[in-house]
């Protein structure tokens, strides 16, 4: 594989990753945001690997792995037996309409691109180019998290900040330290076990996964 | 802009080709449609008995029927043909391609639906209006999209001139863009809105209220009829045609040599093939969308168009 | 000076109208003659207006005049250079068809009231308009510019028992000021920095353009300067007397200020923002730009909301002036990158919008007023199949529809579509984020034509295709000779500039050359009158005759291989479902047919929709009464507040008054007392 097809494939991933960020961001389904969630998954973890191969990093190669077993499989399975438990079947609410949800992230993609030109004037990575992408997928997951009601369509939101985040990481400076990775993954792990018990109490004190309702909690005293 | 004998009669083979083969992909894609949902089909060649049968029927016009309601039929045939002379279906070098580019395209394309609207109202009843209104506002959403998609084009062609970008992308190496990636299914999304087909619209449905196209047609009939449905035939075959000279020209005949021309009908025949089992697959696996969820579905065309004026901007 | 050039030529032409208003008062027992004697005046001075005009932008020279009049020691200036030769030509042009129309309109007024009013105020509202584009210094410009103003606002009030017509007025006088007062502050920060804020020398705009104010002062003035003719343009949010002013007028006038007054203030942006002050910094064109696609959107989505025919035009001209400011940005940005090519495409595509839109506007709104002469019926949802009644006006307001909705072959097409060309050039632009953001302004101006060409599919197939959907109240007849005249000159003009647009550019050339010193025509012509190639023909081409002979070829081999003897037509009723009642009120009206964009666009405006149904009797079918009601958002926005701190100001005031004539002495006294101490 020469460089230039490496680039070209990165650069193609980044769009991917782009566009799985956007299908979180409209998508009504619940277990529709699943799947593309994994799919965002999928997609990180070939870039790292590309990534690797390309810059003779072979701890790259790990974190790719690592990514693909705790991203593609473990997390949104773990996600997928939560909301089956908690029988969550309707579609997901959302608090601004889908389309200016859109339009906002369309803003934000252009304002991420806008804060990284500097950046990568300067820096001479083959992944310069991607960082742009990393910084929306950041911004559009809290984004996410901001316009959905219910709390697991937060979770989500809040990994695939996460996703972004590992994305920056690798876009900029070729991936953290192999330790920091594998602690940020542990991290991300033990937060979903810890997110699901949040739910099943949030469910028995106010019989209701909407967030809303957390703002009796102000009342209570 | 070129002007010789063997380039006019490739601009002629052309129009012949796309008038004339038109409803054979209608009857393709149909053949195909029943075959997916485990019907019999009524053959290959139905669409063009079904012209050549309603060109002898007799014509019933509603009472307060205007010119423009008989005028309609033809100004939507004659503007469909209008640009299958422009599109560049059998070779990138059509002498009337450089007439109008893309947007003008796009424009001749809403020129016959103009009328179409009006002759929708024209007849006075709810239905024809509710068409109408439908369908203009699927168009109005559409076009943007479109816009949005042809711009992420012409960025990576340098125009908007039709014969060229189809030349530009011929002639350069194959690439992995992601900018193209995206135009190519937001183009796709909006040509499934523009030709009316599931999950926007569904072209075999006259239940009145999922109609939107048909809802408009609803009161042609005879030879007017049969103008309206081969036009829409000549619609679909081409934007289909559009798309592969657009995202996948490769085959086309650039000259006018007999051997290009030969290979450039077979390639497209089997990308005519392919498209119309893409299309056949979109139909049967997906229902028709509420008429208010249509605005959605282009809101995602525009989205995907934007990514992929974005990606070229943030990643080539 | 030979009489025969374009400055002596236009100056007559005004004279002709200031001669034909004071004539017109002596007229006063003679309507009939009147009307013939004015309106032949006007068509003769238009006639030479045009002439003026064209030769003025052929030629490209410049011709100056001092006047001996005008306030001692301050002589008026004027001057015809291109760019005022260009407006000149379009108000000329307008000016001749709304005359002819006028001849037969009017005269259907004189029945119902005198026209001496009228025909004065006719007259004085064209010669303000031609001096407004001949003045060269800021004390003649303005008393032009007031006296369009006035005579506009009498003409707007001119049937004034209804009290919503003087509101109309009231509104667009107090706008008018508001924007005078803003182009008069502009001026004196030029004039000052010009000559020194001690003498008046700087009052010439040769004067002004030497001035050098600095960055601040600058930016004001430009945008004093902007947002005062911006609002006499219509451009949103200062767009709120227009749909008021223009359907209040007589037709005749609200297709004069539709096409030519909204022009004048154009030209006033051309004029002092690009020539006198220049572009410095791209972001005010940026500032332009924007507001001017928001004009754009706006505009049409407001039209689209509309049941009254001329407020559809009216809102629809809102609209226009947005993709002309549009055009006009793009060029102030492309200035200040000194792409003087993409500048100069930039600014035909606006000058030929405009030209197009004064075109297809006067004979959209003189169409509209014949609809309303021979029905009396101005709200869409009591008309409905007139093209049988109607077959002229019918066929001639069609070619305007096409023509607004920027269908091919048609004026507005051309200049949408060099619009778009110059939208599509932007990545040549240094700016990377301005790369990024003129795409999806080139994606709103997309919606924005296909929603005009929605809106009106909607007017002409209410108004004129279906059945009436309200029993006449009087004979419907077909409009009068000169109207049909008047009317088809303009929907030939359309197609003239649908079909030759490499003439017209050529003409328009020496306009951007001199403004903003580039040149399209030698590329644009460059394969002959057919083709019109922007900038290469590798980038796009557009061949106007070849795509109409095209279609031309294809309709008629169409017609004449099917439209033979083969079967029979046969008119029958229209089908009904099998519902035996079908009524006309069943069809689709305008406000059904601009549901689904009320519910995806609902948002902007304040709309309140209600169901109401009840039971005259029990037992009979309940009665359903649907209302609707949609306001601007704006006014509540930009307004609103306004007069209500206006009244509440004025309320306070109120308080000072007593009624008692000491206690008004004693106001004076502590006044003179005041100013004693303290000046």
């Amino acid at each position: 594989m020469s460089h230039e097809l490496a680039i070209e494939i990165n650069s193609l991933l980044a769009a991917l990753i782009l566009l799985t960020s956007f299908g979180l961001l409209v998508q009504r389904r619940v277990y529709g945001l699943l799947h593309i969630f994994a799919w965002q998954g999928v997609f990180l973890s070939v870039s790292t690997a590309i990534v690797g191969y390309s810059a003779g990093l072979n701890h790259l190669y790990i974190s790719a792995a690592m990514t693909l077993v705790i991203k593609v499989f473990a997390l949104p399975y773990i996600l997928y037996v939560l909301i089956h438990k908690l029988r969550i079947k309707k579609e997901v609410e959302d608090m601004v309409n889908i389309p200016t949800t859109m339009l906002i992230g369309i803003a934000v993609v252009i304002f991420s691109y806008h804060l990284t030109a500097p950046i990568r004037e300067l820096s001479t990575l083959m992944t310069r180019s991607t960082l742009a992408v990393a910084l929306s997928t950041v911004l559009l997951g809290l984004l996410m998290m901001i316009t959905r009601k219910k709390a697991v369509t937060q979770i989500i939101g809040f990994l695939a900040l996460e996703n972004g985040l590992f994305f920056a990481a690798t876009s900029a400076t070729y991936g953290m330290p192999l330790v920091v990775e594998l602690g940020v993954a542990l991290d991300i792990l033990i937060a979903a076990f810890i997110f699901g018990m949040f739910f099943f109490q949030i469910r028995t004190s106010f019989d209701s996964l909407d967030l809303k309702e957390m703002e009796k909690l102000k009342d209570l005293d | 802009m070129t002007n010789s004998s063997s380039s006019i009669i490739v601009e002629c083979l052309q129009v012949a080709t796309v008038v004339f083969l038109a409803p054979l992909f209608t009857g393709w894609v149909r053949l195909l449609k029943c075959r997916a949902q485990a019907r019999t089909s009524a053959g290959l060649l139905q669409p063009y008995r079904d012209i050549y049968k309603l060109f002898f029927k007799e014509v019933a016009l509603a009472e307060n029927a205007s010119w423009i309601f008989r005028f309609t039929p033809y100004m939507v045939f004659g503007a469909t043909v209008m640009a299958g002379a422009i599109i560049p279906v059998i070779s990138t070098r059509a002498p009337l391609s450089a007439t109008a580019d893309i947007i003008a395209l796009v424009a001749i394309f809403a020129l016959a639906r103009f009328f179409s609207a009006l002759a929708g109202m024209d007849a006075g009843t709810a239905f024809g209006g509710m068409g109408s209104s439908r369908e203009m506002m699927v168009a109005s959403l559409a076009e943007p999209a479109m816009l949005m998609s042809v711009f992420t084009i012409s960025l990576v062609n340098r125009s908007t001139s039709l014969s060229q970008m189809t030349h530009v992308i011929v002639n350069s190496p194959i690439m992995l863009r992601p900018s193209l990636a995206f135009a190519l299914l937001a183009f796709a999304l909006i040509a499934i809105a523009e030709t009316g087909r599931i999950p926007v619209d569904n072209p075999a449905t006259h239940l009145e209220l999922t109609m939107i196209h048909e809802a408009m047609c609803l009161e042609f009939s005879g030879r007017h009829l049969a103008l309206i449905e081969w036009a829409k035939g000549i619609k679909l075959l081409l934007f289909a045609s559009l798309g592969i000279a657009l995202f996948a020209p490769w085959g086309m005949a650039t000259g006018g040599t007999l051997q290009s021309l030969v290979i450039s009908y077979v390639t497209l025949t089997a990308k005519l093939a392919v498209i119309g089992v893409a299309i056949v697959l979109i139909e049967t696996r997906l229902a028709k969308m509420r008429i208010f969820r249509v605005p959605e579905f282009l809101g995602a065309a525009f989205l995907l168009a934007t990514l992929g004026m974005l990606s070229y901007f943030m990643l080539e | 000076m030979p009489f025969f050039s374009p400055l002596p030529l236009a100056f007559s032409s005004i004279v002709i109208f200031l001669m034909m208003a004071g004539l017109a008062l002596l007229l006063q027992n003679r309507q009939t003659f009147l009307v013939n004697m004015a309106f032949f005046l006007s068509t003769v001075s238009c006639g030479i207006g045009l002439y003026a005009g064209f030769e003025a932008v052929a030629s490209g020279s410049m011709q100056t005049m001092i006047m001996p009049i005008g306030l001692p020691d301050l002589p008026f200036y004027i001057r015809v250079d291109a760019l005022s030769g260009f407006f000149l030509s379009l108000a000329s042009l307008t000016g001749l068809m709304v005359s002819i129309y006028s001849f037969d309109y009017v005269k259907g007024i004189l029945s119902a009231r005198k026209a001496t009013k009228l025909v004065v105020f006719y007259c004085l509202f064209m010669a303000g308009m031609l001096l407004v584009l001949i003045s060269d210094d800021a004390y003649f410009f303005m008393s032009s510019w007031e006296l369009m103003a006035l005579s506009s606002f009498f003409l707007v009030s001119f049937e004034d028992e209804s009290a919503e017509n003087r509101r109309a007025a009231f509104l667009y006088i107090l706008i008018a000021h508001i924007g005078a007062v803003m182009i008069l502050l502009s001026f004196g920060i030029l004039a000052g920095f010009a000559a020194g804020f001690e003498n008046f020398m700087g009052y010439r705009f040769s004067a002004m353009r030497s001035a050098e104010p600095g960055m601040l002062w600058a930016s004001i003035a430009f945008f004093l300067a902007f947002f005062g003719f911006a609002s006499k343009a219509g451009v949103v949010p200062l767009h709120v007397w227009l749909p008021e002013a223009h359907p209040a007028a007589p037709s005749n006038i609200s297709a004069l200020m539709s096409a030519v007054m909204l022009k004048i203030a154009i030209y006033g942006i051309l004029r002092v923002c690009m020539d006198i002050i220049g572009v410095q910094v791209w972001w005010w064109g940026g500032v332009v730009l924007v507001i001017g696609l928001i004009t754009a959107v706006m505009g049409i989505l407001y039209a689209l909301m509309q049941v009254d025919i001329k407020r559809v035009l009216a809102y629809s001209s809102v609209e226009h002036v947005g993709i002309i400011t549009v055009g006009i940005g793009l060029s102030m940005i492309f200035t200040s990158f000194e792409l003087r090519m993409l500048a100069a495409l930039a600014l035909t595509a606006a000058l030929y919008h405009c030209l197009s839109h004064s075109v297809f506007k006067s004979l959209l709104f003189m169409a509209a007023g014949s609809v309303l002469h021979s029905t009396g019926e101005r709200n869409m949802e009591r008309l409905g199949g007139l093209i049988h009644k109607l077959p002229w006006t019918s066929a001639l307001f069609l070619v305007g529809a096409l023509s607004i909705a920027a269908m091919p072959l048609f004026g507005g097409f051309v200049s949408e579509w060099l619009t778009f060309q110059a939208f599509l050039l932007s990545p040549v632009l240094p700016n990377a984020l301005l790369k990024i953001l003129f795409p999806l302004g080139a994606a709103l101006l997309a919606l924005t034509a296909a929603l005009s060409a929605r809106c009106f599919v909607k007017v002409f197939a209410v108004t004129f295709l279906g059945q009436r959907r309200a029993v006449p109240t009087t004979e419907t007849h077909e409009a009068g000779m000169s109207m049909r005249l008047a009317m088809s000159i303009a929907a030939i003009s359309s197609l003239a500039l649908g079909l030759f647009p490499s003439f017209v550019i050529d003409w328009i050339d020496t306009v951007p050359q001199s403004l903003v010193k580039g040149r399209i025509a030698s590329s644009a012509g460059a394969f002959g009158w057919m083709w019109l190639t922007p900038i290469s023909a590798e980038r796009a081409s557009y061949s106007a005759p070849i795509v109409f002979i095209g279609i031309f070829a294809a309709v008629a081999v169409a017609w004449l291989a099917f439209h033979g003897k083969k079967a029979a037509t046969r008119r029958s009723a229209t089908w009904d479902c099998g519902f035996e009642k079908m009524t006309p009120r069943m069809q689709y009206n305008s406000t059904s047919f601009a549901m689904p964009l009320r519910r995806i666009f609902g948002f902007l405006f304040v709309v309140s929709e209600s169901v109401r149904t009840s039971h005259a009797q029990p037992g009979s079918a309940p009665r359903i009464r649907y209302s609707l009601r949609i306001e601007d958002r704006l006014w509540y926005v930009f307004y609103k507040p306004f007069s209500d701190a206006a009244y509440y100001l004025a309320k306070q005031a109120n308080r000072l008054q007593h009624g008692r004539m000491q206690i008004y002495l004693l106001y004076s006294f502590i006044t003179l007392i005041t100013l004693l101490v303290f000046a």
